[in-house]
């Protein structure tokens, strides 16, 4: 059976909460550096995801907080990474562009565009070799669409039969560069061409996304290969925090307001008025309580900086003897 | 007990490691006809999917070693040539390196990257004949470099088993060099040296290969000096303990490395060897030049250290008679 309205609106919102509270922790700075926001794009993560078991694989990306959630990661230990601290995720050492979880599967956001797409492909074929039907998907953008690693990883996923669904979010730029000038040909195209299925969808709308994600999923699962999905997304926010206060003008509010008209959060919570109101105080109630967990959390010790370095517990030399 | 070639050492230690764990598996580029030759006949014997060849897409297949391994397997990565290394650099040291740290020890990387035939080769040029082991370990990348068979398998079985990523060069020119090996398993510690001869008059560091070189040296000098040969076998981490003891009682220090030489491992051993070890006179170092390595047989050894370039070090510091 698959998730109930209710569920996908909650992730969504809880998403969109998630990124608003932290650009207002960034502003404040409670959290360090910048995050890559995902408002907009929630209904992309949460529908993928909702097609996913909880022992199948993800890859994420620089912009990777709603895949985290939609995964299924604590939303405490998350906030609390972002903040830097010893109760973190990733106990303060990785923060926003390395979170993961990787007892959920989540083989970590990264700060490298697509790097993580060949974790997918790995991932995939020790599940082959261990003989479950675990799936591993791996979320890029349409600027990954441009990286050798990501074609090289697809060609392998295709001649080795591996269960890997490529996921790219396409919100309409690599960074400032619109898709049009960055990528030619058609993304589905380049994907048809290694010889997997390949679909082009609206972003949107969860429902849309989650049948989409499941046909490929189910794909994969079946033992028939890799399959690739481009969904037709965009960013509402900036690049990046910063970037509000950079006054770059590559977007206009025209076309920023023609892609509201279809917030997935509206698209989400209008079809469930009912049940809104009591989910969006349980979210945000989920979120107060994050904040103040990651506010207490302790920060790592000074003598732990070099901590994790080797698994085999060799520490690393410091800086001066 | 059998006196076994180096490249034969690296096949027995991968047989050994594929059939003790399932989870061990070679992956590169013609590694089932192992044109390099260190898995002949482990396609007959483990199968395609134990020996996997891949196109060549070197930042995939190491990105994909990486999956497996955060998925449980141990991946061996061959890289056919050793300036492939370069190609997949992001993905071993800002990806597999990098992944323990900063997922607050979630993820476990014990991926082995074995380079067979590194360094020069007669012949090939600018593009074939890299040493780059420095990179590595500049970026914290556990780095292994045996001299002789008996410690290539110890140590690859060692790098086979341990929970990081670690980078395994094979020298070219000591790929047919002949040493004991036993039949039964057994491993070299990574991080552990070994003094092939003992001195005490100046301690030389050879660095892989050069060991044999460093070794001659020290028996052609055998009745003007006594010299000290010290193989760090495993380069990072560096037994630099044992070089201390060995330094403390020289006073005096001869690198002898296949690495450039700005910002090379000679480099960070001499300066280690001052910040740290009691070290009487001025060293030296003798290292490759900063350059590509040139074709011409004429020129191509001019860059590379030498025997004779060694030889003229060693008497250099050799003549040094005042302590510091």
């Amino acid at each position: 059976m698959g998730p109930t309205r209710e569920q996908l609106y909650r992730t969504i919102r809880t998403i969109r909460r998630f990124e608003e509270r932290v650009v207002e922790l960034v502003n404040q700075n409670k959290i360090a550096g910048v995050t890559h926001e995902y408002i907009g794009q929630e209904a992309v993560a949460t529908g993928v995801c909702a097609a996913l078991r909880p022992d199948d694989v993800i890859t994420s990306t620089h912009r990777g907080h709603g895949h985290v959630i939609a995964k299924g990661a604590d939303i405490r230990a998350m906030m609390a990474e972002l903040f830097g601290r010893e109760t973190g995720l990733n106990r303060g050492r990785g923060g926003s562009m390395h979170i993961a979880d990787l007892s959920l599967g989540i083989y970590g956001a990264n700060g490298i565009v697509a790097a993580g797409a060949p974790f997918a492909a790995g991932a995939a074929w020790a599940a082959l070799r261990a003989g479950t039907d675990q799936v591993a998907v791996a979320f890029f953008g349409d600027g990954g669409v441009n990286q050798g690693v990501l074609h090289e990883t697809m060609n392998m996923a295709v001649l080795w039969g591996l269960p890997v669904v490529f996921v790219c979010e396409n919100n309409g730029y690599a960074i400032t560069l619109p898709s049009a000038e960055s990528t030619a040909g058609s993304i589905v195209g380049r994907a048809s061409a290694y010889g997997m299925p390949a679909r082009s969808e609206d972003g949107m709308g969860v429902d849309l996304v989650l049948a989409a994600a499941q046909d490929a999923i189910d794909h994969a699962r079946a033992g028939k290969g890799p399959a690739f999905l481009e969904f037709r997304t965009y960013r509402y926010s900036g690049h990046h925090t910063a970037e509000a206060t950079m006054g770059l003008s590559y977007r206009t509010s025209e076309e920023i307001d023609s892609w509201r008209t279809r917030d997935p959060v509206e698209l989400a919570g209008s079809r469930i008025e009912a049940a809104r109101e009591a989910i969006d105080a349980e979210v945000e109630a989920l979120l107060d309580d994050a904040v103040a967990f990651a506010d207490a959390g302790p920060w790592p010790e000074p003598e732990g900086a070099r901590d994790y370095m080797y698994a085999s517990g060799l520490l690393a030399r410091d800086g001066v003897v | 007990m059998a006196r076994l070639r180096y490249l034969q050492a690296l096949t027995k230690a991968l047989r050994d490691e594929m059939t003790r764990d399932s989870g061990v598996f070679v992956v590169g580029e013609d590694v089932r006809h192992a044109l390099r030759g260190v898995t002949r006949g482990l396609v007959d014997e483990f199968g395609p999917d134990r020996v996997v060849d891949t196109p060549i897409s070197e930042q995939a297949f190491t990105g994909f070693a990486t999956g497996a391994a955060l998925a449980g397997m141990r991946p061996v990565v061959e890289f056919q040539i050793p300036a492939l290394v370069f190609v997949a650099f992001e993905q071993i040291v800002n990806q597999a390196q990098k992944f323990h740290l900063m997922t607050g020890g979630q993820a476990v990387v014990p991926v082995t990257y074995l380079v067979p035939g590194s360094g020069a080769r007669a012949g090939l040029g600018g593009q074939h004949s890299d040493h780059p082991y420095p990179l590595f370990i500049h970026m914290g990348v556990k780095t292994v470099l045996p001299a002789t068979a008996y410690d290539a398998y110890g140590l690859l079985v060692s790098a086979i088993r341990d929970p990081d990523p670690v980078m395994v060069y094979a020298p070219n020119v000591v790929l047919g060099a002949r040493d004991e090996v036993p039949d039964d398993s057994y491993v070299v510690e990574l991080g552990k040296g070994r003094v092939h001869q003992e001195g005490s008059d100046l301690t030389i560091v050879a660095v892989g290969h050069l060991v044999h070189d460093a070794l001659a040296l020290a028996d052609q000098l055998g009745d003007e000096c006594s010299i000290e040969v010290f193989d760090p076998r495993s380069l990072h981490p560096f037994d630099w303990e044992l070089l201390a003891q060995s330094v403390a009682k020289t006073g005096r220090l001869v690198v002898y490395d296949d690495s450039n030489r700005s910002c090379g491992l000679a480099a960070e051993i001499l300066a280690t060897a001052a910040e740290e070890m009691d070290l009487r006179f001025p060293p030296k170092r003798v290292t490759r030049a900063d350059v590509p390595v040139p074709f011409s047989s004429g020129i191509e050894q001019t860059v590379l250290p030498s025997r004779t370039r060694l030889e003229a070090a060693v008497r250099d510091v050799l003549s040094v008679e005042v302590p510091r």
